[in-house]
């Protein structure tokens, strides 16, 4: 297994560095993962994360100018690392004023990712930072837990408004209950609500739009004013908007038809989206276990900040 | 006393008193003939600051009122950072920072004249104490290294501010290293990252040490001093001798700043590396003068004037409390930089001192350990010399 990269462009530099802050903010670890083409950071749904789940991605060639890898064999030429995403943030934000930058993957007693720093200096010596982040190699066996998210159909998909203005809104209402409602429809409308027993609040963004339907026959059934409505818990939205810095060049919300399966065998209760493995549909079965066929919605953002695209999923509340 | 500071003076006194209030809880504040001091130590003993300002740094000084002695007291680091807290707001409005302890008054009083005709009095109440003092003396360590505190404040930037300890040492190609140092937990599944600073040997104004010298110490309390510093745009200076197999007792650090009209020292102990078995933190041993310190009964307690100092201090200097037990680091640094064998120049003299001698100072007499002058009695020691109970910090 080998890995090595090189960024010497400030702007790419730059843009990387939002990335990975922006990673910090939604999970606390997560599992990045190094292809030849490209570089995820994965978080599956796990019960520690509350049943978030996320999957970033980019091009390695917009950023890095040298980019080398060899994961564990020919067949599976992958690598996934599992590690705390604050360390590479902070190790990337200590890059403001390199001439270069490199990562790499090493070995020091225990695997960890190399992020060596040649910083540009007032005097003709050079200035070398170096971090190494301990990391844990996922082996072959879990990878199949961490593979690009199918999306199911939705009920409704709308573009979003400016997430910073969002987020002060959500802000403010998780002081009243941890309680949302999304309310969309096909007309662009989407409301925002909380609803207690001494008060309701409402926040209603009109004038959205809404992206082209995937496919024909959902669509043109649905009545165009007819809202649908998810609950979520407020926490988890707020977490994902506070991690946007930079409002996104293209943000959709759809509410997706997901079902979650729950599989519970030997004392321990996970869960698997549909979506993990090639083999599970949306409603799979699994013999000779105990399953909960649960019907629950998941809220589906699907963001684009310049050529890095997050797709972030946050379960409804049962 | 009396001390008049005015002008830009006034907000670098007000940044040494936020530096030492990084270290201590309790400032000690003393009028001497060469300046006003001001020292701290901290709870553990193991970090030691202090600042001196010369006469000429005010527009007024007056140690003391004829005819009476020196005042010394101790008052909460609190209180007296509390009249300087916002040094913006000083550095705008105050014109005058007037410092005046009489013997009558139970308080020290600072006041300081504002514009616009405000003027603040802060009665600050105080204890009578002793005087505080490290003994140390930066000329005794081997290594030296200075730079602009620029130059070291962008070194200690990559490091996290929650980082507690850090590893200085010159690497390869007399590169200056700074890396993080993490105290190695045996159960801990969650490592931490570790950061390295590499800085060539063209930054510094000085550099006088070998390639493979290492020590370890405390960023927090360093950061106290670097944020003077970089403020008052000085040089800073460390003075260290890194430990090595044969001397086992590693000395404690000297981080300096001088300029003509002050100097700071922060004395901060360092980790030993050198032996698995026996983790020694080393502490600045520290001195109360009164009550003296018990003598095995040294019949000279009149006149030190003419003891050697050297010896002095090295019997003075042991190691402190073996207590909370460091464990040095496994991982080593990188190849090249590894703790010398050979042990500093005193290590000799340092090994035959007696561990356990309190190696007394001369009782109720004043020591001016980093001037080297030895300042005339304050109290003349009485008579033949009583059994006082032995001042039992420093020996764990």
């Amino acid at each position: 297994m080998k890995f090595r990269a090189k960024i010497v462009d400030a702007a790419c530099l730059n843009h990387f560095t939002r990335v990975s802050a922006m990673i910090a903010k939604l999970a606390k670890t997560c599992t990045l993962r190094i292809s030849p083409e490209k570089l995820n950071f994965v978080l599956s749904d796990r019960v520690a994360s509350g049943g978030v789940s996320m999957w970033c991605e980019l091009e390695q060639e917009n950023f890095f100018s040298e980019f080398q890898m060899e994961g564990i064999s020919a067949e599976n030429n992958a690598i996934y690392l599992d590690l705390t995403a604050e360390n590479l943030s902070r190790a990337l934000k200590t890059a403001q004023n390199a001439r270069a930058l490199k990562i790499k993957l090493t070995n020091k007693h225990f695997p960890c990712l190399t992020v060596s720093i040649e910083l540009l200096s007032v005097s003709s010596s050079s200035r070398v930072v170096t971090h190494d982040i301990p990391v844990k190699v996922i082996p072959r066996k879990l990878w199949k837990d961490l593979q690009e998210p199918t999306i199911p159909d939705s009920d409704v998909s709308i573009y979003l408004p400016v997430l910073k203005t969002m987020k002060s809104i959500v802000e403010k209402m998780k002081n009243i209950s941890n309680h949302l409602i999304m309310e969309a429809n096909l007309s662009g409308e989407l409301n925002l609500k909380i609803e207690t027993e001494l008060v309701c609040i409402t926040t209603h963004f009109k004038d959205l739009g809404n992206p082209p339907p995937a496919s024909e026959d959902t669509s043109q059934e649905r009545p165009p004013e007819q809202m649908a409505e998810v609950h979520v818990d407020i926490r988890k939205l707020l977490q994902f908007l506070a991690g946007q810095q930079v409002n996104p060049t293209r943000a959709v919300c759809r509410q997706l038809k997901g079902s979650h399966t729950f599989h519970r065998g030997a004392g321990r209760l996970s869960a698997r989206p549909p979506w993990s493995g090639a083999q599970d549909g949306p409603g799979a079965h699994l013999t000779g276990t105990e399953n909960y066929l649960v019907s629950n919605k998941i809220v589906h953002f699907d963001l684009l900040h310049e050529d890095v695209s997050l797709q972030y999923f946050i379960p409804a509340l049962s | 006393m009396k001390c008049l500071v005015t002008g830009g003076n006034v907000k670098v006194l007000g940044k040494a008193v936020h530096s030492l209030s990084r270290i201590g809880d309790e400032l000690y504040l003393e009028p001497l003939e060469d300046g006003l001091s001001l020292r701290t130590v901290n709870s553990s003993r193991s970090a030691y600051a202090c600042f001196l300002f010369a006469p000429l740094f005010f527009q007024q000084y007056q140690a003391a009122t004829s005819g009476q002695e020196a005042l010394r007291c101790k008052i909460l680091m609190k209180s007296f950072l509390a009249v300087f807290r916002s040094l913006a707001t000083v550095e705008k409005t105050v014109e005058k920072c007037c410092i005046s302890l009489n013997g009558r008054s139970s308080c020290l009083v600072v006041q300081l004249h504002c514009k616009y005709g405000v003027r603040k009095t802060h009665n600050l109440s105080f204890q009578d104490c002793e005087s505080l003092q490290a003994v140390f003396d930066p000329a005794l360590c081997p290594h030296v290294l200075r730079a602009p505190a620029r130059v070291l404040g962008e070194a200690v930037l990559p490091f996290p501010p929650a980082l507690a300890e850090v590893t200085l040492g010159i690497g390869c190609g007399r590169r200056v290293i700074l890396r993080s140092y993490q105290e190695e937990e045996a159960d801990s599944t969650v490592k931490a990252m570790v950061t390295e600073m590499s800085i060539g040997e063209e930054d510094f104004q000085q550099l006088q040490a070998q390639e493979g010298v290492a020590i370890t110490f405390c960023l927090k309390e360093f950061r106290g001093l670097l944020s003077f510093a970089e403020s008052a745009n000085l040089s800073l200076s460390v003075h260290f001798d890194a430990p090595g197999r044969t001397c086992h007792l590693p000395r404690p650090a000297i981080f300096a700043v001088k300029d003509s009209l002050l100097d700071g020292h922060f004395v901060l102990a360092t980790l030993s590396e050198s032996d698995l078995h026996s983790p020694a933190l080393c502490s600045p041993e520290l001195h109360r003068l009164a009550p003296p310190l018990q003598a095995h009964s040294t019949p000279h307690l009149d006149d030190f004037a003419s003891d050697d100092i050297d010896s002095y201090m090295i019997a003075m200097e042991t190691t402190a409390d073996s207590k909370g037990s460091r464990a040095v680091p496994s991982i080593p640094l990188s190849p090249g930089l590894r703790p010398p064998c050979s042990p500093g120049p005193f290590s000799e003299d340092h090994e035959a001192e007696p561990s356990t001698e309190p190696g007394t100072p001369p009782p109720k007499k004043f020591r001016s350990l980093f001037f080297g002058s030895i300042l005339a009695p304050v109290h003349s020691p009485p008579g033949p010399s009583p059994v006082l109970a032995e001042d039992s910090e420093g020996e764990g």
